[in-house]
């Protein structure tokens, strides 16, 4: 996850670093379980040493670095609103997947349908565990909304294993 | 799993069963042997003309296998009279279809009582049954409708209780989700998780990875045979957060 991600939840309003962990753990859901409670220092320590967030220690209050108020700088604002405007979308990487397949047939070094088999198994085990947590989600939860999302890429990525299935099965068939 | 015959509801040994011959011999289930545990959710996944759905129709006493056993709560079912197979058919198994073959002219209701009634029970129990179980499946207030007036989703849930009127052994699903939305087709994964939950047996042939995914056990089927056996149970894959690209929020 980009620093963007961290300046974007400060665009709310200046805010401690918790608050900025609980407002991710919201959107995230069980997602975030996998998120390190210290990352989301260590970007701000980063965005504060780019000068794209400034911060204040609350008054009365211990020196803890947890008791630091972050809050945007403009040139912040400025990137957070470049980024929203950003249009970028991860690339799935299926190139690989793809050259193995090729690569294990010429070579005859292993079945390329029995490497399609292996990674549907593995597929399908994170297809159950995103779908039950998807399912565990309450209605209009953000984090179920994400959860959807991995769903239905999961089963995209499953297709086009079937297509990969026919298409080797068919060659093995002819060869 | 408990591997001993006892806790096994389901078993096949050697299935087979061939169309045609000679050159235009087709092997549509091609030597399988199955086990299903009390309890499981067995899915069977493959594509389109891999013999999975005529599996089905063996394991459920459809049809005839051309060679092989199949035993049913220690019961020996290829080799049954067709009476008995019919009052196996009626009793022993819950069919769920990609159609969903519901009688058009019948209510909700009385599509659920239906077998019940065929087995004998008074009119009053088997409707007190089918109210129950279209409770179960969310569709009280549409138990006096007719199947033309319910959506595709509500149908195949209609059907999802009739298949549990005579409380069978094992319900068998053939694609179930193939004519829904991916909205009822989450009605559906939830009604089977719900029936998994309370114990029901399960064997669901279907080529939806969302609903295979449910599944205890996974067996892939390609020319008749299965090629390919997972246990999709036990421990996480710990990959939920990669999948979502939360891997690292250092930038």
């Amino acid at each position: 996850m980009q620093q963007e991600v961290v300046l974007a939840l400060l665009a709310k309003e200046p805010s401690h670093g918790y608050e900025l962990r609980a407002r991710l753990g919201q959107a995230l859901g069980p997602l975030g379980d996998s998120m390190n409670a210290g990352q989301i220092y260590v970007t701000l320590t980063r965005l504060e040493k780019a000068g794209l967030v400034s911060s204040e220690r609350s008054a009365g209050l211990a020196d803890r670095p947890d008791r630091k108020v972050y809050e945007l700088t403009a040139a912040g604002q400025q990137r957070v609103a470049g980024w929203l405007a950003e249009v970028s979308w991860p690339r799935p990487d299926l190139t690989e997947f793809h050259l193995k397949l090729i690569a294990a047939a010429a070579a005859g070094l292993a079945d390329p349908v029995a490497i399609v088999d292996a990674q549907r198994r593995e597929l399908l085990r994170r297809l159950r565990e995103a779908q039950r947590a998807a399912m565990a989600e309450p209605d209009g939860s953000a984090a179920g909304l994400l959860l959807e999302g991995i769903v239905l890429r999961l089963q995209a990525d499953l297709r086009w294993l079937e297509a990969c299935e026919r298409n080797w099965t068919t060659r093995r068939k002819q060869s | 799993m408990n591997q001993t015959p006892s806790t096994q509801v389901l078993r096949a040994r050697g299935l087979r069963k061939v169309y045609g011959r000679e050159a235009g011999l087709v092997r549509a289930v091609d030597d399988v042997d199955l086990e299903v545990a009390a309890g499981e959710t067995l899915a069977v996944m493959g594509p389109s003309g891999c013999g999975k759905s005529t599996l089905l129709h063996l394991l459920g006493g459809l049809d005839r296998p051309s060679a092989g056993e199949i035993w049913l709560n220690g019961q020996r079912v290829d080799q049954m009279s067709e009476r008995a197979l019919g009052r196996l058919r009626r009793d022993g198994v819950g069919f769920v279809f990609q159609a969903f073959h519901l009688m058009d002219e019948l209510t909700a209701v009385e599509n659920v009582e239906l077998p019940a009634l065929l087995a004998g029970r008074s009119p009053r129990a088997a409707r007190r049954r089918a109210a129950e179980l279209l409770d179960r499946v969310g569709l009280t207030d549409r138990a006096s409708f007719l199947p033309s007036a319910l959506s595709g989703g509500q149908r195949q849930r209609v059907a999802i209780a009739r298949a549990l009127s005579n409380d069978p052994l094992v319900v068998l699903a053939d694609e179930p989700t193939g004519n829904l939305d991916s909205e009822a087709t989450l009605d559906v994964l939830r009604l089977f998780e719900e029936l998994h939950e309370a114990g029901q047996t399960l064997v669901i042939v279907t080529h939806d990875a969302r609903i295979a995914a449910t599944a205890d056990r996974l067996v892939t089927m390609r020319d008749g045979a299965f090629v390919d056996e997972t246990r999709l149970t036990g421990g996480s894959t710990g990959q939920l957060g990669e999948l979502a690209g939360l891997t690292g929020l250092d930038g």
